[in-house]
């Protein structure tokens, strides 16, 4: 075991063929991991989905029978009661961080992209690999077994601050929450194994030649996004375990009766949330910064200062969590210095933002569907980053604290940030996952109508933010101030059903091309890092009998002096030729 | 006339762009003589300068300083926040026999790394006695632990019993916990060495559960100190 590197499998392992469930199902193969991740994700879309679709129907038309539901809420004849309202929310948001956006972005494409990217056979620890994604699968059940139990699943908000969430009389959830707890912690553990396998896969598998400044950017996010998973996933556990605690053992962590401090939950879970931002946007940046050059036929611009800029994202990711807790009670002083290092977070995203326009700058931009999405992610990210330096301001945020502002702001990240990078994501790595091409126009159909639909859907809410609208209230026509807004909350509902709709196309596509769609060939959009020097799919073990090696960096486009408009990784440039790296 | 920056500041630039650029830098390949794709390829050369497992086993060790951190932090705050620490009308913390305890495993970490330098030599009578005589101070540890733990709940110290109890038997208990992990860990990896699977050249394992057994036991006087004495 002294040193498990690729070297030894190759003679082992590519000989012999495996069988069904060492293929598909405890498979080693981190490409099959990425597929399962990739699964598991979207599934868990679906009912993450369904869940903000019900939220939206008693936003827009509270308290009237959801169409269709009645065989379930058979007591309210299909009305969504309070408790089960705030289910819905916590359990949607909990449900689309941890297993839709983590699963997908860090889970399937890091999984795929780094040892494909960086020359590797497969993973530092294949085995390890596997038994995280089994883990991840665990904790998902664990977390929909709570919709099962008696008195529902958690619905104290996907913060979960304590002492609501501590005491299961204040919520009426009992094992909800305790699941709740139990499936972060044996997510953290998953995400633990899948953490140490990216940073050692990435710092000691690279193919001769890959530098760590010759790796391509979404290498480098994955690597920063995971060296955030080790260290903030811990301290979620801590958290998760103490909550737990004061909900089963009589422990008093949060509970301040037998000494306890509610806002130290606030504190550990925030230490963890706000490196989970940037854990769900890091990759997301990283995909657009690959496909970006790809389509623009131009060198990405300014490849150290966004290796930098990740960096610095990266530390500062820390030291920012306190803009979380403005009106929680703080002293301050430190509000000023957490409004500070707030502002200064800002400058690494605006960096990347400017370099990625600089990129698209003077390009022969090709408009497929990954870049499409790709374009999407940048502008929407900066309507989400923008909105968020509101927030930073503790004047104004006192003011949109808590109010459909935030919402507005965590959908345009997370949705328009995260979530679009993992479209483009998927329209761009299909071909190479699944040895076949997604559907052009079905992918632009499905694009323009989830943009769309989206921004009518998401936008709107800052509107309603600073007209008051609180966040997470069960009935907004309760209230007088916000009866004559109630009509934006109808508009809403209307964009949110049908983004859920769009998404049709989108499933459509996926399992028409896995099963009918047009054989991709090696190299589709003619890029030029390692992953398209496989075949496509990429066989067991990546590469033939031979590893690639690398000559030069991951973007050169349009190089004066070749003849194509791309240049490989695994072709040196002509002596003379201007190379960016 | 264009400001020029300071040569200070390029310099440190340049520096902190070549240490970067460093880490684990491969020289690039000699370009290839006829055209083609260079010599033939074959799987990466080089010896990594600190091996997957290591590399693996120091990410495990971080995750588990930020998991204690949390935990740490968290009392901490409890015990600050309070009046009076400890609370009057509860048991003292025994602090004389851990402070043995505590003696009792930090020599467990001393005999492992005899055991590491022992089957450094290949000498492998020395890497079973050593791995030995470390699960045997590592077990004395826990059992005079669990025996103290008994006699603290007979006095009335539970978990329920306020932020004193619970901060300390979650973390102290979180700790033992970790000894019990190691334990078993090190019971493994003492059977494989009891039966002379390991060499000067081939031991690995024994390098990687020493990092851990020696991550858990200087976890511990932090956390004596933290929970004990202050």
């Amino acid at each position: 075991m002294s040193h498990p590197t690729a070297a030894t499998a190759t003679v082992h392992g590519a000989h012999h063929e495996l069988g069904f469930v060492r293929t598909y199902i405890f498979s080693t193969d981190h490409k099959m991991i990425a597929r399962q991740f990739l699964f598991l994700g979207l599934f868990m879309m679906v009912i993450g989905g369904i869940l903000a679709m019900l939220i939206r129907w008693q936003l827009a038309w509270p308290e009237t029978p959801v169409p269709g539901l009645g065989w379930l809420l058979t007591e309210t004849e299909g009305i969504i009661p309070p408790e089960t309202y705030n289910m819905l929310f916590t359990m949607h948001a909990t449900l689309m961080i941890f297993f839709v956006i983590m699963p997908i972005l860090a889970g399937s494409f890091g999984n795929f992209c780094i040892p494909l990217m960086i020359g590797a056979r497969d993973m530092a620890f294949p085995r390890l690999n596997m038994i995280s994604f089994w883990t991840g699968a665990v904790a998902g059940v664990l977390m929909l077994a709570g919709f099962f139990v008696k008195g529902g699943h958690a619905a104290a908000g996907w913060t979960s601050y304590a002492p609501l969430s501590a005491v299961p009389t204040y919520t009426g959830t009992d094992w909800g929450q305790n699941l709740w707890c139990i499936s972060l912690i044996v997510l953290g553990a998953s995400s633990m194994m899948g953490a140490i396998n990216y940073i050692t896969t990435v710092v000691n598998m690279r193919a001769p030649g890959m530098t760590l400044f010759r790796m391509p950017l979404v290498v480098w996010s994955l690597f920063i996004t995971a060296i955030l998973l080790l260290l903030a996933l811990p301290v979620l556990t801590s958290a998760a375990a103490l909550l737990l605690f004061d909900r089963t053992l009589g422990t008093h962590w949060f509970l301040p009766a037998g000494g306890g401090e509610p806002l130290l939950w606030q504190h550990l879970f925030w230490f963890f949330g706000h490196p989970e931002v940037y854990i769900l946007i890091l990759p997301a940046m990283g995909i657009a910064s690959e496909i970006l050059p790809v389509f623009a036929r131009k060198p990405i611009f300014g490849y150290r200062a966004m290796v930098y800029s990740m960096l610095s994202i990266c530390f500062l990711s820390w030291i920012v969590y306190g803009h979380h807790m403005f009106v929680s009670g703080m002293d301050p002083r430190v509000g000023i210095a957490f409004v500070l290092t707030t502002m200064v977070i800002a400058v690494p995203s605006a960096i990347k933002t400017f370099n990625w326009l600089g990129t698209l700058w003077g390009g022969s931009i090709l408009f497929t569907t990954p870049m499409l999405n790709a374009l999407a992610f940048v502008g929407m990210f900066v309507i989400g980053g923008l909105s968020g330096i509101f927030m930073a301001s503790t004047p104004v945020d006192i003011f949109i604290q808590d109010t459909y502002f935030i919402v507005a702001h965590i959908h345009y990240v997370v949705f328009g940030g995260s979530i679009f990078g993992a479209f483009a994501a998927i329209y761009y790595w299909f071909p190479k996952m699944f040895g076949r091409m997604l559907n052009e126009p079905l992918g632009k159909l499905h694009f323009w109508t989830t943009f769309i639909t989206y921004n009518v859907a998401f936008f709107p809410m800052h509107i309603l933010g600073v007209g008051g609208m609180m966040r997470r209230i069960y009935n907004p026509t309760q209230y007088e101030f916000l009866q004559n807004l109630q009509w934006w909350n109808v508009l809403i509902t209307w964009g949110a059903f049908a983004l859920g709709l769009a998404q049709i196309f989108f499933v459509i596509n996926f399992f028409w091309s896995l099963f009918a769609g047009r054989r991709a060939p090696m190299n589709p959009w003619n890029a030029t890092t390692l992953e398209w020097s496989a075949p496509s799919p990429p066989p067991h073990l990546n590469w033939g009998d031979r590893i690639p090696t690398v000559y030069h960096g991951p973007y050169e486009y349009s190089v004066p002096g070749v003849p194509e408009d791309f240049s490989p990784q695994t072709r040196p440039l002509p002596a003379g030729a201007a190379a960016h790296h | 006339m264009t400001p020029a920056s300071p040569p200070a500041v390029d310099d440190a630039a340049v520096a902190v762009d070549r240490l970067l650029a460093d880490i684990g830098r491969l020289p690039p390949p000699p370009p290839p003589e006829e055209g083609g794709e260079g010599r033939p390829w074959g799987e990466p050369e080089r010896t990594p300068l600190v091996s997957n497992a290591v590399l693996g086993m120091l990410g495990f060790m971080g995750a588990e300083t930020m998991l204690f951190a949390g935990l740490i932090a968290g009392f901490l705050v409890l015990r600050y926040a309070a009046v009076v620490w400890p609370p009057p009308f509860q048991p003292r913390l025994p602090i004389e026999v851990t402070g043995v305890n505590t003696v009792v495993l930090l020599l467990s970490s001393a005999t492992m790394i005899r055991a590491v330098r022992a089957i450094r030599r290949g000498n492998q009578a020395g890497l079973v006695g050593g791995l030995g005589l470390t699960a045997v101070l590592g077990a004395a540890f826990l059992g005079v632990q669990g025996y103290e733990w008994a006699r603290l709940v007979g006095f009335g110290l539970t978990v329920t019993s306020g932020s004193y109890g619970a901060t300390f038997y979650t973390l102290i208990g979180a700790h033992g916990l970790h000894v019990v992990g190691a334990l078993i860990w090190l019971g493994i990896v003492l059977v494989r060495a009891w039966r002379g699977r390991f060499s000067a050249r081939a031991h690995t394992p024994v390098v990687v559960c020493a990092m851990y057994w020696s991550f858990v036991v200087f976890l511990w006087p932090v956390l004596y100190v933290l929970v004990y004495l202050t």
